[in-house]
């Protein structure tokens, strides 16, 4: 289908224009761009709410800083996996199917590791969520960003299917582009709330 | 109880009161009885300060005020004057163009000298605030309770609990000096506010707000919780009594004291009912074993102004209903209603009236 | 051309069939307007009736009328009827039916999250009002403290209900806003730069990007409070090493920029009218512009004057009343860009512009009451009395409701094709201001002679009665008034006169279209050289846009032109997705997720959780086009 651009009078002279246009060009990635930022926001002020209970709680955290040989682990795993996600893009950009299909399968078993130690983490913690307000908070926070990743593996796994399915090309991916933009995100923030939750401690005290 | 019958016998009450000052009785328990009949046609109004804190607020705020009226004067001018020229109907009239933006700039600048200007004069008031010319001798601890005050003298220091003087939902202060108010509470938020005397303070669990207040005039000042603190956050009301510092000494000695021990035979079985009854798991009255700490201290609550943190005023009839039913005069209320049989509830009244 | 089958093509490819399912599906960005519309005045009558039970109760004192439990579920469930569920979403639905418009695009950049973002918008208040017809509404005031709201002051449902019926609203407003921003950034008419939009993009960009930035706040504050009931975790109760003020930080870094979410796009709603009755260009398009973004800026630096009785530190608190008066500039500049465009101009009195005068007038009383209350020792004295309450409804129905009312007068003929009556329009407006004033200026005094807000009823003898009966008055006349302008509707829709496509011979783009508008908009989409496109011939600058004629872009698909964001240079064709019924599902099934919370169904919440998932990878699940570029 062609676009048709009808040009009677003093219109601009007539140029055929993309369809949907450029990665960066799209509505959808201006999308995903803005439900970074209102992520991104919430993450800060998660954090907000930690700090400021640290700031005002003589001792904090309660039981000590935290151990933090798992999460050290984690962040590896974490950041790691934004170089297959990475790979992935670059590969549909160029219309390797196969790649971006393998990308994504790495992708996920990294995120999956990731999920997996951070259960493990949980369960050798000597608080739980009821303990008190730092209890709470250090569950809310690594579990709000537990249920990205989780739904970062299952946009990933939609991708993974859809791309089985046929429906990317070099020029029509743009699902893959905010997936894999997403899943960066994912990662960025877990910087931060490591940084806020394993290491400040440390620093601090 | 009939509402009117307690009322007239309120009524009857504040002449007796006032009679007896006439007589020039000085018991310090009545003497705020007095200030109540003079008081309680009064609006606790921010109109009508009566400290010099308060007196700050007030000419701050006529200053806003008059700053706000000039505005909306001069804004509804402007908005009125262009109308000359108005016509009826689109159609009636070529479409204007040009026209500057200067008048804009010159509005915006002007009112940002007066935004200034309140700024610096709502700082230069905050500072005033931060503390009294001279140091207060006397600090009162004040916990908000749902939905009660509970008041505690303290040395002059905040160092301890004055010897047994706690009190509720009365405050007695002496005029003209100022005294400093640790605000806390027991439960949710609630917020000091006596609006004659200063502006309000939030009671915040986990928090001390410490702030201080003071009387110019002697007289009694209706203060109320400002912060919504539940069901019946409408009746969470107090009383500040300003009195002469001879006057507030001899309270506090009287408040001191425990409590007066039974007269009369009434009386007697009264204290007896009382403390056989459940009133004492939630009540305390200094000098007999009733030591429940969830509602308002009974030591003097014969002398109190008013019953139910100012529901009532304090008269035999709305006691005698508060006994009975407190439910029905503060639903929701933390007391339980009792169904004492009548003549335990005449006895239990009678003693109550002789804590005074 | 041949206009008319290239229009009757359009017409079939963008129609919606008008079936159950065209009911479900349609993604028609003038239909989710309508609906937005509509359910947000239901609103606003809802939580009205509301108001007229209060006055009710607190027309005399010691009244019995009401029990404290019904009253202060009243007033909570007012407040937040009025706030959340009609100020903001009548103004979406404002901008849902004319934002294309304006822009001189054929649609949202994401038509199907449009309607997805009205269904939740809808369920969210359904959710809520079963908790109310369940008689567990929530009661602790719209901004709901801390401790009072922790589990061991609330137990019952209540509680739930108030987080989850926000959280869900809060997922459609951020879709909402998201769906706003890029659309204005993307979808602009070829030609429309960012100093050639129509004002009234600046206040619904400005509220989105707060949403964006503010709404979080809310939503970590509310499920900290949710998990608190559910799952007994502390946040804000001291026992277990929480705080209250946490909440209340939370809380008013999201609800003081929201307060200026829900007025900014009535302001630029005014930016447009306020030219039209005025017959001329605006004067200071650029001020007005800034000053609104201002707003949106300043607004994120003052929420503490919520907090002036908290007890923090006078210097702390000192750069929050800073803020609050700087905040007070950029208003000043929209006040004087439309005193000066008026003064300019030959003003015409139509009830739109009543309404808009009116408005002016009650934003300045609003707004010096907000200078007020900014003043830290000032706000002591006032603050949680019927002084404030009295500054918002001047700011609330001043600057939201009486806007609002100006642009129903205004565009309504647009939407439904058919004039008001301005006779009755204007007896509407002078009811309605004349009640306003009567119910909501004595309660200034109110509040200086001490009386506090939230309290189910007063003791006699205090110098309030009086005022309060007044106050109940107005509220009945003000009441009736908005009566007379459903009356007015209704009128409309059966009697009023045919408005033909541009009955206020006004500028900007929305009039070059019938009135209503075809499913597709604009046939050509228009390319846009100035500020004022359909009245620049009369202006001294000539012709320079084509709004009725140019590029007809495809009629076999849907789409539309994509320009760059700044410039509205031509970028893209952008390609829109059919109808689908998806959303809708979606919205469904996260509102059963909802229930399940609520009620610890936890069999329901995780059913919902999955379809949830099925219908969204339903919804993104496009095939590839049968060709390409
Ligand atoms: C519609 C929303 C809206 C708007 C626009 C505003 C606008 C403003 N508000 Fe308001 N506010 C609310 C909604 C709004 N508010 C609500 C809902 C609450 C109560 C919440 C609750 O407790 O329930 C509240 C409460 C509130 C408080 C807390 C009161 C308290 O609880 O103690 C304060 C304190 O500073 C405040 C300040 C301001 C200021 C400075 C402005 C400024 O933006 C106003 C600026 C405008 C003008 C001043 C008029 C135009 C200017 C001129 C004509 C120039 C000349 C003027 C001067 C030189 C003064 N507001
Ligand atoms: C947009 C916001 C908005 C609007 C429009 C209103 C409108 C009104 N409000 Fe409200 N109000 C708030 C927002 C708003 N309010 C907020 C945020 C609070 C604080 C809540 C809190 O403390 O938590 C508050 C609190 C509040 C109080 C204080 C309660 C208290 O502290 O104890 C009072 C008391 O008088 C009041 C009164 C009114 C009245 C009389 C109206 C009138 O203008 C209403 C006019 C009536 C209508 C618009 C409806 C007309 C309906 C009909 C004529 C019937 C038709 C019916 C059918 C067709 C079915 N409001
Ligand atoms: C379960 C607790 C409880 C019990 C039992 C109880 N009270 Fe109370 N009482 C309260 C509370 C709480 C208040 C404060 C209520 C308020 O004003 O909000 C109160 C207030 C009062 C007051 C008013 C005090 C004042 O200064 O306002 C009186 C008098 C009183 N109770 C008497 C009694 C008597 C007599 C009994 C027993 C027959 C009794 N109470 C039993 C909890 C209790
Ligand atoms: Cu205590 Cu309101
Ligand atoms: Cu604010």
């Amino acid at each position: 289908m062609a676009t048709t651009i009808v040009q009677p009078g003093n219109t601009p002279p007539a140029v055929t224009l993309p369809v949907n246009g450029k990665p960066h060009h799209t509505s959808g990635w201006w999308g995903m761009i803005l439900l970074i930022c209102t992520e991104a926001a919430l993450f800060a002020f998660l954090l907000f709410s930690y700090f400021y209970l640290d700031a005002q709680n003589t001792l904090w955290p309660p039981p000590g800083p935290p151990d933090i040989n798992l999460a050290m682990i984690n962040t590896i795993i974490l950041v790691l996996s934004s170089v297959p996600a990475r790979l992935g893009t670059t590969a549909i950009r160029r219309g390797a199917r196969e790649m971006l299909s393998l990308s994504i399968v790495v992708t996920m078993s990294l995120g999956l590791a990731f999920l997996i130690i951070e259960a493990i983490e949980w369960s050798t913690k000597s608080f739980t969520p009821q303990t008190d307000a730092y209890g709470s908070l250090f569950f809310t926070i690594t579990g709000f960003h537990y249920a990205h990743v989780v739904v970062g593996m299952l946009m990933l796994l939609v991708i993974l299917l859809r791309n089985w399915a046929g429906h990317f090309s070099a020029r029509r991916h743009l699902a893959v582009e905010n997936v894999m933009l997403y899943w960066h995100f994912v990662g960025v923030v877990w910087l931060f709330v490591f940084t806020t939750l394993y290491v400040t401690p440390h620093w601090w005290r | 109880m009939n509402s009117n019958e307690s009322r007239a016998r309120g009524h009857a009450r504040w002449e007796r009161l006032r009679g007896s000052v006439r007589a020039g009785t000085h018991r310090a328990s009545l003497a705020g009885g007095v200030l109540l009949a003079a008081a309680c046609a009064e609006a606790p109004s921010t109109l009508r300060p009566a400290s010099a804190p308060a007196h700050r607020l007030f000419v701050l705020q006529w200053w806003l005020i008059g700053i706000a009226l000039a505005v909306m004067l001069i804004i509804g001018v402007l908005l009125l004057v262009p109308l000359r020229h108005r016509i009826r109907t689109v159609a009636d009239a070529p479409l204007e163009e040009g026209g500057s933006t200067r008048p804009i700039a010159i509005g915006v600048v002007i009112s940002a000298l007066i935004l200034i200007a309140v700024f610096i004069y709502s700082a230069v008031v905050l500072a005033a605030d931060a503390k009294p010319d001279t140091p207060p001798k006397l600090a009162v601890k004040v916990i908000g309770h749902r939905w009660w005050w509970e008041v505690q003298y303290l040395n002059a220091d905040s160092s301890d609990v004055h010897e047994n003087v706690i009190g509720a939902n009365e405050i007695h202060i002496p005029v003209g000096e100022p005294v400093r108010i640790l605000g806390m509470s027991a439960d949710v938020i609630h917020s000091f506010w006596v609006p004659q005397l200063q502006g309000k303070i939030d009671l915040i669990p986990g928090q001390t707000n410490v702030f201080w207040i003071r009387a110019d005039t002697a007289g009694r000042y209706r203060g109320q919780c400002a912060e919504y603190c539940g069901l019946q956050h409408a009746h969470m009301i107090f009383w500040v009594v300003a009195q002469s510092r001879a006057d507030f000494d001899a309270w506090l000695a009287h408040a001191r004291a425990p409590a007066a021990a039974p007269k009369t035979p009434i009386e007697t079985e009264g204290q007896q009912a009382f403390l056989a009854s459940s009133c004492v798991l939630c009540h305390t009255v200094r000098g007999t074993r009733a030591g429940g700490t969830l509602g308002p201290d009974l030591t003097h609550v014969g002398s109190r102004l008013t019953i139910g943190a100012g529901t009532l005023t304090n008269t035999p009839g709305n006691l005698a209903g508060w006994i009975e039913n407190a439910q029905s005069i503060k639903p929701g209320v933390d007391m339980p209603r009792l169904d004492l049989p009548p003549a335990t509830l005449r006895q239990i009244l009678a003693y109550l009236e002789s804590l005074n | 051309m041949a206009t008319a089958t290239i229009e009757t093509r359009l017409h079939r490819l963008w129609e919606t069939p008008h079936s159950v399912y065209g009911f479900f599906a349609s993604t028609d960005h003038k239909s989710v307007g309508k609906r937005y519309l509509v359910t947000a005045f239901v609103f606003l009558l809802a939580g009205g009736v509301e108001a007229m039970v209060m006055r009710a109760q607190l027309i005399k004192p010691a009244n019995h009328f009401l029990s404290p439990e019904a009253y202060n579920q009243l007033f909570t469930m007012h407040g937040m009827t009025m706030i959340f569920w009609y100020a903001s979403p009548i103004l979406s639905g404002i901008s849902n039916y004319f934002f294309p418009l304006w822009i001189g695009a054929r649609d949202f950049a994401f038509p199907r999250m449009n309607m997805f973002s009205y269904w939740t918008f809808l369920m969210s208040g359904i959710v809520l009002y079963t908790g109310y017809i369940a008689g567990v509404a929530p009661d602790r005031g719209w901004f709901n403290y801390t401790p009072l709201a922790d589990p061991l002051y609330s137990p019952g449902l209540n509680e739930k209900f108030y987080c989850i019926a926000l959280l869900l609203l809060t997922v459609s407003t951020t879709v909402g806003a998201i769906n706003f921003i890029v659309t204005a950034f993307k979808l602009r008419a070829p030609g429309m730069s960012i100093g050639r939009m129509p004002l009234a993009l600046y206040g619904t960009l400005t509220a989105s990007f707060a949403n964006i930035f503010a709404l979080p706040s809310l939503s970590a504050s509310l499920a900290f409070l949710y998990l608190e009931h559910q799952f007994g975790l502390h946040f804000f109760d001291v026992a277990g090493g929480g705080r209250p003020l946490l909440w209340q930080h939370l809380f008013w870094i999201f609800a003081h920029p929201w307060v200026y979410v829900i007025v900014l796009p009535a302001l630029s709603f005014v930016s447009m009218i306020v030219p039209t009755f005025s017959r001329r260009p605006i004067i200071g398009y650029t001020w007005n512009a800034l000053g609104v973004v201002a707003t949106g800026v300043l607004g994120f630096g003052v929420w503490v004057h919520h907090m002036f009785a908290t007890g923090l530190p006078p210097m702390a608190m000192s750069f929050f009343m800073a803020g609050s008066m700087a905040v007070v500039l950029p208003s000043a500049i929209s006040i004087f860009v439309w005193l000066v465009t008026i003064w300019h101009g030959r003003p015409v009195m139509s009830a739109s512009m009543l309404f808009v005068l009116g408005f002016i007038f009650l934003f300045v009383i609003g707004g010096v009451d907000g200078v007020f209350t900014g003043s830290i020792p000032a706000d002591w004295q006032v603050t949680d009395s019927y002084f404030v309450v009295s500054h918002i409804h001047y700011v609330l129905i001043g600057i939201n409701v009486f806007p609002i009312l100006a642009a129903f007068y205004y565009w309504l003929p647009k939407i439904t094709g058919r004039m008001m009556s301005e006779r009755l329009g204007k007896w509407n407006f002078w009811i309605m201001f004349i009640g306003m004033n009567i119910a909501f200026f004595p309660m200034h005094n109110l509040g200086l002679l001490g009386m506090p807000r939230r309290i189910y009823t007063y003791q006699a003898g205090l110098g309030w009665t009086a005022t309060n009966v007044v106050i109940s008055i107005g509220a009945y006349i003000f009441a009736f008034g908005t009566l007379l302008f459903v009356l007015n509707f209704f009128w409309s829709l059966i009697d009023g006169p045919i408005a033909g496509p541009n009955p206020w011979d006004s500028a900007s783009l929305e009039w070059a279209t019938p009135s209503p508008p075809p499913p597709y908009n604009f046939a050509v989409i228009p390319t846009v050289r100035s500020r004022d496109p359909l009245w620049e011939e009369r202006l001294g600058m000539g012709k320079r846009s084509d709004v009725f004629e140019g590029p007809v872009i495809s009629d076999e698909e849907k789409v539309t032109m994509g320009t760059t964001p700044l410039d509205g240079l031509l970028q893209q064709v952008v390609r829109f997705p059919e109808d689908s019924v998806y959303p809708f599902l979606t919205a469904l099934a996260i509102t059963a997720i909802c229930y399940g919370l609520i009620l610890g169904l936890w069999g329901l919440a995780l059913g919902g959780a999955l379809f949830t998932f099925f219908f969204v990878t339903g919804w993104l699940w496009y095939a590839p086009a049968p060709v390409e570029l």
